[in-house]
């Protein structure tokens, strides 16, 4: 009499195999692993591993297990805390061309790890770790923008030897004031030629001055403002990079912010200052006419060059002149120079880059360059009740290197001292350029003990409060509630597996959303029930009374359920980040609940008192 | 057989409205008026300020820690235990221009320096002031939003004056719980931002099973005045009503209980929305309903995927 088609038990089957399955891998914990690569040959050899596996036995550091895919080698470790000792160790034994990376691999069988059944991952509420919100001050991009218009039209001005009186930046355009007309429409069509599309241009006169301004038009400020938020997305991934986090996330929010989370890092100061500060390079002439200690001693610098200092303290002079920004890199990278052998960085500039420098280079081909790394931390005080912005800059000179030929889009930098020299500048090429300012507008910390806590404490009350319900259910509607406490297990597998498949993170809220979507779920089994008990009630054979049990209590389960479904959905395209994470959840969990509620229940019920013609009570 | 016998339960429910439609109006004036001139004890998730969570290994004494605080520089800081006397949360409010995220680590300082020995840094949390107003922008837009969609939803579904009942029980509610954390000056953080809205959800699912039942049994039932019907809808589902709300409130206590302390309130603002949200169901969606002058003839006209079903045996 009440019986599901075989399509249907089939579904059920298959729904629970692959919820299943999907669900099995969150059973295995992650292990804490190390990963030791080889920037060079990009393969850690036989000698180094035997190598690796002695010192960390020496130290009594044990490991768990050794993987070695052909280039990288990974090394499973029982805790953080050995994870943490053997990446300490290995970092200051290994030779240079190792690096040394933390992360966290999943202990998950090969066969599920085939079909794609990875666990969730878990919030760094759950796990523990720094979490920055950061926002990239805009304003600056057009003047940075406008900056560097400035110093180009000075040089390619005075390269073309037109004569003009001042170049000045005013907000986010750049004003150029000539003596005479001629000169001032000469720079025009220079400058249109050469800025094609970026600036407009517009003159007028004021007294005896010609003026000429130029102004980025809104389409390129939008597109560099663009840029600059996607170019500090991509140098705060480098840092985080050198940071050596397990998984770390950086994502753009909104049109100016971008979120940072960074799992498992206790450092927080560390992370700051490395996350917080503005870097870019300029390259420079070196001044070779003067003698550097003697205007270091005396403090009188000749007028057209400027003193920095390098590294080791050593004074250098370079020439006011900038011969091109850090803005135009497009990439860099480390290895051996072809000709010497030696350590080289190797840089790519993009196509304005690539122009300007090969002009200044080939006309200075055999004198000695200068690279000044620029590093500018902006940060918020109270001054006098106001507040101020107040912004530390440091230059120093990290290299000085002949210009050996005219320099294109791609050249190299030689005369480090090693490879790790090299290494450390291609990643400060790379990551160094912030294209505008950022300040930390949230900041949340999790330390490991307290993720710790949050999940032992979230995954108690959860499997409390859930036997509580099933006990609850089984007392009270027997061998019905017994049903329903399989499609409440049931239910909670499903969303486990689903959270896996999406990859979506956990976090507490979530777990709370779970426990929600429990407690919930039961309502549909409730208002089944309940009906069934009433159709029996009115006298209703039990076979009917199921029947029309489940039919009658379909629009409204399916009514109650779409509403809070409403709820959900806005929660989550409101919300953010834990927020977000409880609608995901609750979602999945309403969805789900329907399904197990509705179909699974019915498909035992049909099995277990479906043919029984003779039915006399049911269960219930 | 275990059972709570409310088959044959007559409760003149409806009758009632004028008294409980009296007193969700006084209790709502009453959360209004705190709302308004006690407000709400926001976290510094809407605030902006930094938020600190130490651990010892021994039991604290927060004068202490407070004195400590103070010679560092910090004497705005406000210094309580967080569940249990080991762990301590320390608050510190924003000052005008100050979004500096290095204060953590100079509070951290502080206490490493001296005092308590073994402290832990448990978490920290700082937001900067206009995250913390754009945070209750969004989570006031959320809430808006979320009631116009619900407010469409039934109407479609059933009628507008069933749809004005359900969305001013959501109001009540959800006003209701609130007041009570102004009362009490709970905090309202984050998590019970997201509490209040799964509240929304709950409430509204309730209401809807009420709202479910006396549609139908308008249908069915053609010669028993609304008020009759109405009334019998609602003790017809009421050992469904009270099973729900009691397996989830037992679900949420064992949140509260359990969770920790971090999600306390979250757990609170449920079991606060969970208990009015029932009550409401009854008291105001469907009463409200009835004093708009709701009859069987309101949802004739609409062609249902459920009538058909109730043709069947």
């Amino acid at each position: 009499m009440n019986a599901y088609p075989s399509w249907k038990y089939l579904l059920i089957v298959v729904v629970i195999l692959v919820g299943l399955v999907y669900s099995l891998p969150n059973l295995f914990p992650e292990d804490p692993v190390v990963q030791i690569a080889h920037s060079v040959t990009d393969e850690v050899d036989e000698d180094t591993r035997m190598q690796i596996r002695a010192i960390l036995e020496g130290r009594g550091v044990d490991i768990k297990a050794e993987e070695f895919d052909g280039s990288q080698m990974m090394l499973r470790f029982d805790s953080t805390d050995d994870q943490m000792r053997a990446a300490d160790i290995l970092r200051t034994a290994l030779p240079d061309q190792h690096s040394v990376g933390l992360n966290l691999a999943p202990a998950t069988p090969n066969w599920l790890r085939a079909i794609n059944a990875r666990p969730m991952s878990l919030g760094l509420d759950l796990r523990g770790g720094v979490h920055f919100l950061m926002e990239v001050d805009m304003d600056a991009v057009g003047d940075n923008v406008a900056e560097r218009y400035t110093s180009e039209f000075r040089t390619v001005l005075r390269d073309e030897r037109i004569r003009y009186l001042a170049v000045e930046r005013d907000g986010s355009s750049v004003e150029v004031r000539f003596e005479d007309q001629a000169s001032r429409d000469e720079a025009r069509d220079l400058l249109r030629r050469e800025y094609r599309g970026d600036l407009d241009f517009s003159t007028r006169q004021s007294g005896d001055t010609h003026i000429l301004t130029a102004n980025i038009s809104s389409d390129q400020l939008d597109a560099q403002r663009r840029l600059a938020l996607q170019q500090n997305i991509t140098t705060l991934r480098n840092r985080v990079d050198e940071l050596g986090v397990a998984e770390p996330v950086i994502q753009q929010q909104g049109e100016n912010r971008i979120v940072v989370q960074l799992p498992g890092v206790q450092d927080t100061a560390r992370a700051k200052e490395i996350l917080g500060a503005t870097a870019t390079l300029e390259f420079r002439l070196v001044d070779e006419a003067n003698d550097p200690f003697e205007a270091e001693r005396t403090g009188r610098v000749p007028a057209n060059s400027r003193l920095y200092y390098e590294r080791d303290g050593n004074p250098v002079l370079l020439q006011r002149r900038v011969m091109l920004t850090g803005d135009f890199i497009n990439d860099a990278s480390s290895g051996i120079a072809q000709d010497t052998g030696g350590a080289a960085v190797f840089i790519n500039l993009d196509g304005q880059g690539a122009r300007i420098f090969s002009r200044v280079t080939g006309e200075n081909i055999g004198r000695l360059m200068g690279v000044v790394f620029i590093e500018t931390t902006t940060e918020t005080v109270e001054e006098d009740g106001e507040m101020v912005r107040q912004t530390t800059r440091s230059e120093e000179v990290i290299n000085v290197a002949r210009i050996q030929d005219q320099l294109g889009r791609r050249f190299q930098i030689t005369g480090l001292d090693s490879t790790r020299e090299a290494r450390n500048l291609a990643l400060l090429l790379r990551a160094g350029a912030l294209a505008a300012p950022m300040s930390i507008v949230e900041e949340r910390t999790v330390g490991p003990s307290l993720g710790q806590d949050n999940i032992e404490r979230g995954f108690n009350s959860v499997i409390i409060g859930f036997a509580l319900v099933l006990v609850f259910m089984a007392l009270y509607y027997r061998a019905f509630g017994l049903v329903a406490n399989v499609a409440l297990t049931l239910n909670l597998v499903l969303i486990v597996a689903i959270l896996s498949m999406l990859q979506a993170t956990l976090t507490l809220p979530g777990i709370a959303g779970i426990v929600l979507t429990v407690g919930m779920a039961v309502d549909a089994n409730v208002l089944i029930f309940e009906r069934i008990r009433e159709e029996i009630r009115n006298g209703n054979s039990p076979q009917a009374s199921i029947q029309a049990g489940y039919a009658r209590a379909l629009s409204t389960i399916a009514d109650a359920n779409i509403t809070t479904l409403i709820a959900a959905v806005v929660l989550f395209m409101f919300g953010t980040g834990p927020i977000k994470g409880f609608a995901i959840t609750l979602s999945i969990g309403i969805l789900v609940s329907m399904f197990t509620a509705l179909m699974v229940t019915r498909a035992i019920i049909n099995l277990t008192y479906g043919r029984q013609r003779r039915l006399k009570t049911l269960s219930i | 057989m275990m059972k709570l016998n409310f088959a044959n339960a007559n409760i003149d429910f409806l009758g009632q409205r004028r008294i409980a439609l009296s007193v969700s109006a006084v209790l709502l004036v009453a959360s209004i008026l705190l709302l308004v001139f006690r407000g709400l004890n926001f976290g510094i998730d809407f605030t902006g300020g930094t938020l600190i969570e130490v651990g010892y290994p021994e039991p604290v004494e927060l004068e202490e820690i407070r004195d400590q605080l103070e010679m560092g520089g910090f004497d705005r800081a406000t210094v309580q235990n967080f569940g249990t006397s080991r762990d301590v949360l320390i608050r510190l409010a924003p000052r005008e221009g100050e979004e500096s995220a290095e204060l953590s680590e100079e509070v951290l300082q502080v206490l490493r320096s001296g005092g308590p020995e073994g402290v832990d840094l448990r978490r920290v949390e700082f937001v900067g002031p206009q995250v913390g107003d754009e945070l209750r922008e969004q989570g006031g837009l959320a809430m808006l939003y979320a009631l116009f969609g619900i407010l469409i939803y039934v109407a479609l579904r059933f009628e507008w004056r069933f749809s004005l009942g359900s969305v001013a029980a959501l109001v009540h509610d959800v006003t209701i719980t609130l007041g009570i954390f102004s009362l009490f000056w709970l905090e309202f953080d984050l998590s019970v931002l997201a509490a209040i809205l799964a509240v929304i959800g709950y409430s509204l699912n309730d209401t809807i099973v009420v709202y479910d039942r006396i549609r139908e049994n308008f249908r069915r039932l053609r010669k028993d005045a609304v008020e009759k019907v109405m009334n019998k809808s609602v003790n017809q589902i009421l050992s469904r009503t009270i099973i729900t709300s009691f397996t989830t409130l037992l679900v949420l206590f064992c949140l509260f209980l359990l969770g920790g302390a971090v999600i306390q309130n979250f757990a609170l603002a449920l079991i606060i929305g969970v208990l009015v949200g029932t009550y409401s169901s009854i008291y105001v969606a469907a009463a409200l309903a009835l004093v708009l002058g709701v009859d069987r003839t309101v949802m004739l006209p609409v062609k249902k995927e459920g009538e058909e079903l109730e043709e069947q045996p």
